[in-house]
């Protein structure tokens, strides 16, 4: 390749800004309710273990719950502001859709078998399916806290997830989820570290297709 | 002094100074405001952390009187769901549960109220007495379903001639816990002066004498072996709240 052949390719905006915004405020919101909520789970523990003292936030169960119950505003009026826009905005159409089994299946073939190309600007169907499941599993993590925080002025909805005890467990499956999707989702950023910039800067050189330049 | 030097030294004064503070406490009645600000909230991180997370408490608590329905029922349960054995709470262990004698006990009663006359326990067992099963949830979170009977909150308020357009009712506490709550969860038609326990007078370590029951709050919210009631408009925390638990605390 010659050195002038990069000028040829553009550099656009593959994140626009509110997506941007909305990422690093949830992923803030994200890391304070997992670790505060890994310390108000240690105060009386669902299952047979506890988390280490070190991944958790508050000190103690006033403290964890302290921020717990600030960081939720954050979490919540950001989802807000991020689902308006990509529904809106069209930027879950355009962006997560379509995803179907086939695609899923072709993609996650060629990801295990690193053959996969990480294309920047255009999600493969494995993580389209990743990033729809971590926004209902948010969803899911947001109402049945909402269940847990307030069970009697809520309770039609913690009756309908199964009742208090449930709805802790429900709860609990939900975080499981986040934080699982957070390690897959950090060690791809690890593996291709230009995806990092992108998300920050916003801009990437992208050979744009006449097919994708459409949509 | 070095800095290991004054760490003890704290140690070993914390005791002292929280006796001290005991004592102001009961000396004060339950005027705990200044208390309070003085303590802070030991949300550990520094002052500016702890002052923002303090900041938030206080508009959660605005959130949650805004979000109480002072219509709106707590679940009750068939008495075979009652959680048996029933456990033991308090920020001590059980060893340490008072022992009140019902027959000296008195429920002393002030603040915005008509009749100041102390209580005794035929004398609130005279009063028409209501009954409920509900969940008893626990800011750690678990939760036990438990039936506790007495003189619902509402009636005996109004039975002391209690200003009920005050903001708060604070309650002190033969283990010299405390705690208040707002006027409208103290109306509700669930919050009961509860004096048994499935049947029976409440045992010492469900509190004995009297504990209020609050089936719309968290069941630090619902002070055991109640000595006073106090009704004002000055806020006035509580045991767990001083140290940084939300005060509302509503379910």
């Amino acid at each position: 390749m010659s050195a002038a052949q990069p000028a040829r390719i553009p550099l656009i905006v593959i994140h626009p800004l509110v997506v941007r915004v909305t990422h690093w405020l949830n992923a803030v919101a994200i890391v304070v309710m997992v670790m505060s909520g890994w310390k108000i789970y240690n105060a009386s523990p669902l299952f047979g273990f506890s988390f280490p003292g070190w991944a958790t936030l508050g000190g103690w169960l006033g403290g964890a719950i302290a921020w717990h119950f600030a960081a939720m505003w954050l979490l919540v009026v950001n989802g807000l502001i991020y689902l308006a826009y990509g529904l809106a905005g069209r930027h879950f159409m355009r962006s997560f859709l379509p995803v179907g089994p086939s695609a899923v299946w072709r993609d996650l073939k060629e990801a295990l078998t690193f053959r996969l190309v990480h294309k920047l600007g255009t999600y493969n169907a494995v993580q389209r399916l990743l990033y729809i499941v971590v926004l209902v599993l948010v969803v899911g993590a947001v109402v049945s806290g909402l269940g847990l925080w307030k069970p009697v002025q809520f309770q039609g909805l913690v009756g309908l997830l199964g009742g208090y005890e449930l709805v802790r467990r429900i709860h609990f499956v939900a975080m499981a989820g986040i934080v699982g999707f957070t390690v897959v989702h950090l060690a791809l950023v690890a593996i291709v570290p230009s995806t990092l910039w992108a998300m920050i800067t916003g801009r990437a050189r992208v050979e744009v297709s006449a097919r994708e330049l459409k949509s | 002094m070095n800095r290991i030097d004054r760490k003890v030294l704290a140690d070993q004064l914390a005791p002292e100074l929280k006796r001290v503070e005991r004592r102001l406490l009961l000396r004060s009645g339950l005027s705990l405001g200044a208390l309070t600000m003085l303590t802070g909230c030991n949300l550990s991180d520094g002052d500016a952390v702890d002052r923002a997370l303090f900041a938030m408490s206080r508009f959660n608590d605005r959130v949650q009187g805004w979000l109480f329905d002072a219509n709106r029922l707590a679940p009750t349960f068939a008495a075979s769901e009652i959680t048996d054995p029933f456990p033991f709470n308090a920020y001590y262990p059980e060893d340490n549960t008072p022992e009140v004698d019902g027959d000296t006990w008195k429920l002393e009663v002030s603040g915005l109220v008509q009749d100041k006359t102390p209580w005794t326990l035929s004398k609130l067992r005279a009063m028409p007495q209501a009954s409920q099963i509900t969940r008893h949830i626990c800011i750690e979170g678990w939760s036990a379903i438990g039936e506790w009977s007495g003189v619902p909150f509402r009636s005996f308020l109004e039975r002391i001639g209690a200003d009920t357009r005050a903001q708060y009712v604070g309650f002190k506490c033969a283990d010299r816990y405390y705690s208040s709550i707002d006027m409208a969860t103290a109306l509700h038609p669930q919050t009961i002066l509860a004096t048994d326990f499935r049947g029976a007078p409440l045992p010492d370590k469900y509190g004995f004498p009297v504990k209020l029951r609050v089936p719309t709050k968290l069941g630090f919210k619902n002070p055991k072996h109640i000595t006073a009631i106090y009704v004002t408009n000055d806020y006035l925390g509580g045991w767990w709240e001083d140290q940084g638990y939300n005060w509302f605390s509503g379910s």
